[in-house]
């Protein structure tokens, strides 16, 4: 499940996906603004009938809206994702990723992922790549 | 049993139907195009007096008739409007079927006692329809031939034997040509008909005519087909004393709803729109309104999804009527239980709609294949709710995970530019991988790409943004259209 706004211009393209994920198990909610995506999110993490629920924020999350949607995952048993804009993350979360591409001469698919919060643990920076045989991530 | 059939003909139903919401003093008529021209379709009474008749060119009838007021016809309306006289005529009897455009036919007997006899119901069928201003010319006989004789060549009312022999022949259903033969030959009444040999007839005009005659006697059944009616899924509740609190009036819906998914398992149906309509005691409306990502006929289920709509119901003074109707169904048939079909398939359902009633429910999608080569057009963005997940995703060439509508860059020529800016980020080119080149489609008119053809390249920056660029050589320049991941 991937929550965006509607005003947003760029989208997914599934055929573009399709080499990580088959699009059919994808959907997609399109937004009003923010609370209505929050909305959306706490009652797809809440109901456990998807897997990963993915929203894009603009603005910054509030404490207990970014609880509401801990609480909702726990119940649901189920994972959250927000992607959020650089320094806008909320001081409650659990852990914060920042992931940014790396150039590589071999390979198109070299990523940085750094932990660049984490409550229980230390600070790590990991350099992974897409492998298309078995459809995995592994570390550099 | 002897069959006892009642034949109305409303002569000018379309127009009567115009002048019951809106009466007018005038001359009167209804115009339909037909052979190239604006033609009268339906007229009333007072136009006819000026001398108009139907089929008349309306540019004639208006230069006739100077103060000739008119309006277009509306053929469905009209259906429509004798679907709903079929519907009031089975307070006379349950046999009512559709006579043509413009009648009804009624098989009445053993129902006429309840209203003291055929002429008691011929005058009390007389009465209602003249007061809502609906003339009708009411003909009963044996069979259905001699009820419309009656009612569209005689005077009305109920046909004997020797009423019907004489009718003119034009009362026996006979096309127009068959019509004009038998007149040439001084055939003026059935009368005349009965007396001339039969075989003769048969090999004269074929058998239309002794069929037509026999079953305007009665010697030849004819059948008439009774309209259906449709089942209707709604139920109501009526309350003693007016309700307020939300649970209350969740106790309420269940009952309705338990009742209602009864009906629709019995028809096989399920529910795709729900209303839920609450009557306060002020009178006013409450409408809760659900609309379901599956047909479902399933009370426990459907439950839950109208907690939402029903805590936003403002209950005022109370609700002292409940009412749910399925204003949409589909078709459901039973399905084998089986081990496989669990339980997540429901639930995702189940979250499709409580998400489209917050939302709704078009905004819940999915992507679905499509075939084009076109990157913005090789999918199709559809509403979950009615589509299913299918196709496969093919892709021959590396495409890039976001696409948003092209953004112009500075460069030249048609290699990537070794620097350039996009997003205000100044970017320097690692390595590129093209060109792929696509042409439009041509059949397809789109304005995106008027500039000709493209060449795609994919740009790995060194500063770490996979881009996928274009260079459109028919009028030179550079865009950037997607990122890989």
């Amino acid at each position: 499940m991937r929550i965006s706004e509607d005003w947003q211009a760029s989208q997914i393209n599934p055929v573009g996906l399709s080499a990580y994920l088959d699009p059919q198990y994808l959907l997609t909610s399109k937004v009003k603004n923010q609370d209505e995506g929050l909305a959306v999110m706490e009652e797809s993490l809440r109901s456990g009938a998807v897997s990963l629920a993915v929203i894009e924020l603009t603005k910054p999350l509030s404490f207990t809206a970014g609880r509401r949607l801990q609480l909702a995952a726990e119940t649901g048993c189920s994972t959250g994702l927000c992607i959020i804009p650089e320094g806008m993350g909320n001081n409650a979360a659990e852990s914060r990723w920042r992931c940014s591409p790396l150039f590589d001469p071999q390979d198109s698919t070299l990523q940085r992922w750094e932990i660049i919060k984490n409550k229980s643990g230390t600070l790590r920076a990991w350099d992974v790549r897409w492998d298309a045989e078995t459809r995995r991530v592994i570390v550099v | 049993m002897q069959k006892r059939v009642v034949s109305l003909w409303f002569e000018r139903l379309p127009s009567e139907r115009v002048l019951r919401a809106r009466p007018v003093d005038a001359p009167f008529a209804l115009t339909h195009h037909q052979k190239n021209a604006d033609r009268i379709y339906c007229l009333n009474p007072e136009a006819e007096r000026a001398g108009l008749h139907r089929g008349m060119g309306f540019s004639d009838a208006r230069a006739f008739c100077r103060d000739l007021q008119s309006r277009p016809a509306d053929i469905n309306a009209d259906a429509q409007f004798l679907h709903m006289l079929a519907r009031w005529s089975k307070r006379y009897c349950p046999w009512v079927g559709l006579e043509g455009r413009d009648g009804l036919v009624l098989t009445i007997a053993g129902s006429a006692h309840l209203f003291g006899g055929e002429e008691a119901l011929l005058d009390d069928m007389r009465l209602r329809l003249a007061r809502s201003g609906i003339g009708a010319r009411i003909g009963l006989g044996d069979t259905r031939g001699a009820a419309w004789a009656m009612a569209h060549y005689g005077p009305g009312g109920i046909c004997t034997q020797t009423d019907l022999t004489a009718l003119p022949i034009a009362a026996l259903r006979l096309d127009e040509k068959t019509l004009t033969g038998l007149q040439r030959l001084g055939i003026r009444t059935i009368a005349d008909i009965i007396a001339l040999p039969r075989a003769t007839i048969t090999r004269r005009f074929g058998r239309d005519v002794l069929l037509r005659l026999d079953q305007a006697l009665g010697d030849q059944s004819e059948d008439i087909s009774p309209l259906s009616e449709d089942p209707h899924y709604g139920v109501r509740m009526t309350l003693p004393e007016p309700i307020g609190l939300t649970g209350d009036v969740m106790a309420g819906t269940e009952r309705l709803l338990t009742s209602l998914c009864a009906k629709l398992k019995i028809n096989e149906k399920g529910a795709r729109i729900l209303l839920l309509v609450l009557r306060r005691v002020d009178q006013g409306n409450q409408q809760v309104e659900l609309r379901l990502a599956q047909p479902l006929r399933d009370a426990a289920r459907i439950l839950p999804l109208f907690e939402r709509g029903v805590d936003n119901v403002d209950a005022g003074f109370g609700i002292d009527q409940m009412r749910l109707v399925a204003t949409q169904v589909e078709n459901l048939p039973t399905q084998q239980m089986n081990h496989i079909s669990g339980q997540k398939e429901g639930k995702l359902d189940d979250l499709i709609t409580r998400i489209g009633v917050r939302i709704g429910l078009e905004n819940v999608q999915r992507f679905l294949p499509a075939d084009s080569h076109i990157p913005e057009r090789s999918f199709i963005v559809s509403p979950a709710a009615y589509s299913r997940p299918e196709g496969a995703w093919i892709t021959m060439q590396p495409r890039p995970l976001r696409l948003f509508p092209p953004e112009a860059i500075t460069a030249h020529g048609p290699h990537p530019p070794a620097r350039f800016h996009w997003r205000r980020m100044p970017l320097t080119t690692g390595r590129a991988t093209g060109p792929e080149r696509i042409a439009p489609e041509w059949w397809i008119v789109d304005d995106n790409w008027r500039s000709g053809v493209r060449d795609y390249w994919k740009v790995d920056t060194k500063e770490g943004q996979r881009l996928w660029l274009f260079y459109t050589p028919q009028s030179p320049n550079w865009y950037v259209q997607g990122e890989f991941a």
